[in-house]
């Protein structure tokens, strides 16, 4: 059964330079998991096709049950050169949560 | 044991400083830590330089103080502001003659040496290299388009300041944490070696340094849930000597603490959580815990920390194009299609009149402009209204400009049922932004601390 992230977890995202970092945050360890197997730093970087140029970093932070992820080259240069309305990077944290998982054992 | 608390100011150059007032009446701090300087501020505060030497400074310093000042006075609080930008000593002078006006004598403590822009040949005579920390890039394509470059620096001239007997510190550039984490060095007397109260410090102000992020805004929960955004409380915390912090907000404010809004912010524009470099320790955050005590009260411990690394961070800005950009609404019905048609119509007006930006965006507000390429197709059906957006960017001004005058005679001759058009608006400079490392000694040794009684 797949499921969509939105249903799951709750994000939020930021910039850096021309990086920016989108955490995801789990409601208790189970789920947890689950994120740790099916949100790869490959499966967010092709959520991203379009958006993100570089490459995608996934790090974990078990003691608040949380991945971080970093994409590199997402933000069109950085927010003071970017053309978008989103040159902040704010609302990729939504935009991930459009994700599909599957949710099965 | 001793502890001190300290209440976050602003989160950004544009940020309120009501709810600072609550914490000064009603949350028994000590300090404010204000942070009026996100990595894009100091292209801001460039432009403003440029026009006035005078300028360069975050020109709510004077406004905010004026009406807190008032209320901090009398309690004895101390206030913490890298509201200095590009020019701290320029901040100085507009603070002292308020100062004046408001008739209070305080002592003002500057800390410069963070720009390094006038420094750079010398850098790179010395054998720093000034490569582009995340590409390897070579600054020398961007060399003679530099319009500032500063280093991050640490809360230790913060401290020194303080020790001197500061009221108000004024800085540039530092490290937004290490705003925060100098009066808790100053107050609970820690050791520039002791990592992990250090790295404690450090959490403490990264969770506090964006305000309202905190405590309720900006929250990517159940945001219906949080109470009075309206009156929302900035965050407060009480850090005790062994480096346990209890975060919360002042009383009958809105807002929310709690372990859900906080984790939210530990990991706001964080790289790996388990080396968060600052110019005084590398932080591992993935070793505190975060325990919810009582409604809007959690405590923070066990952050560790690692020796500082050897080099401090330093972002420079350039000028890099400008961009034109222009809007137009579009009503139902087939509101996405008349924008389409709209783009189509001056996209082929710019070819035929040989405007060729390097990059062009077309983006439709109300419908894909946030979500770029991942907004849902199936949403564009029905829309009551939709708002073209193309922004072009251009090597020249005189190109980018252009970009107004092609979309508005659209209303006339385009499509039907227009509302809300930009007119003709001015291009506005873009600035690339080149992040690179540089060798802690070589900032370290041009850092300056002065203090001064000042006022009437």
């Amino acid at each position: 059964m797949k499921t969509q992230l939105v249903r799951l977890v709750h994000a939020r995202s930021g910039d850096k330079g021309d990086k920016a970092n989108i955490a995801i945050f789990a409601p208790d360890r189970a789920t947890y998991d689950l994120l740790l197997r099916e949100v790869t730093a490959e499966r967010v970087k092709q959520h991203f096709i379009g958006i993100a140029f570089g490459k995608v970093e996934r790090f974990e932070a078990p003691n608040v049950l949380a991945l971080n992820f970093v994409l590199h080259g997402a933000l069109n240069g950085g927010a003071s050169r970017s053309l978008r309305s989103d040159a902040l990077g704010k609302s990729l944290a939504s935009a991930l949560l459009r994700m599909e998982i599957e949710v099965g054992a | 044991m001793k502890s001190v608390r300290i209440g976050g100011g602003l989160g950004f150059y544009g940020d309120s400083w009501q709810p600072v007032k609550a914490s000064i009446e009603r949350g028994n701090v000590q300090y404010i830590a204000s942070d009026h300087l996100a990595e894009l501020t100091l292209a801001i505060l460039q432009k403003d330089r440029q026009r006035d030497p005078k300028l360069g400074y975050t020109r709510d310093l004077v406004p905010m103080l004026a009406e807190l000042l008032p209320l901090a006075l009398p309690r004895g609080v101390k206030f913490i502001l890298n509201a200095g930008g590009l020019n701290p000593m320029a901040a100085r002078e507009v603070l002292l003659a308020a100062l004046k006006r408001l008739g209070v004598k305080l002592k003002v403590g500057v800390v410069l040496g963070d720009s390094v822009i006038e420094r750079l040949d010398e850098l790179q005579a010395s054998g720093v290299a000034l490569n582009h920390m995340d590409t390897g890039g070579d600054i020398a394509s961007v060399r003679e388009r530099l319009l500032f470059a500063n280093a991050y620096l640490g809360a230790r001239p913060l401290v020194e300041a303080l020790a001197a007997g500061a009221d108000i510190v004024l800085t540039g550039r530092v490290a937004d944490a290490a705003l925060f984490l100098a009066p808790m060095v100053y107050e609970l007397g820690w050791c520039w070696d002791e990592w992990d109260k250090l790295a404690q410090g450090i959490v403490v102000g990264h969770l506090m340094e964006c305000s309202g992020q905190a405590t309720g805004g900006n929250f990517g929960g159940d945001w219906r849930s949080i109470p009075n955004l309206a009156h929302i409380g900035y965050p407060i915390a009480e850090v005790a000597e062994n480096g346990d912090a209890v975060l919360t907000k002042a009383p009958n404010t809105g807002g929310r603490v709690s372990f859900d809004t906080l984790r939210e912010q530990l990991l706001y524009e964080v790289h790996d959580p388990a080396h968060y470099l600052t110019p005084d320790v590398d932080v591992d955050m993935t070793t505190l815990h975060m325990e919810e005590l009582g409604p809007d009260q959690v405590r923070v411990s066990g952050a560790t920390g690692r020796p500082a690394p050897e080099t401090f961070k330093v972002v420079a800005g350039y000028e890099d194009g400008y961009m034109g950009q222009a809007t137009i609404g579009y009503a139902w019905p087939d509101a996405l299609a008349k924008a389409q048609l709209a783009a189509q119509i001056v996209q082929q007006q710019m070819t035929e009149s040989g405007l060729q930006p390097e990059e062009t965006l077309i983006e439709y507000l109300g419908y894909n402009s946030i979500h770029g390429p991942l907004a849902d197709p199936a949403a564009s059906e029905g829309l009551n209204e939709v708002y073209l957006r193309i922004a072009v960017r251009c090597k020249e001004k005189r190109d980018a400009d252009k970009l107004g005058r092609l979309l508005t005679p659209l209303g006339l001759s385009g499509p039907p049922f227009i509302g809300g058009a930009s007119g003709i608006t001015a291009s506005r400079g873009l600035l690339g932004i080149w992040p690179t490392l540089v060798p802690r000694g070589v900032i370290e040794e041009y850092i300056s601390v002065s203090v001064e009684e000042v006022g009437e």
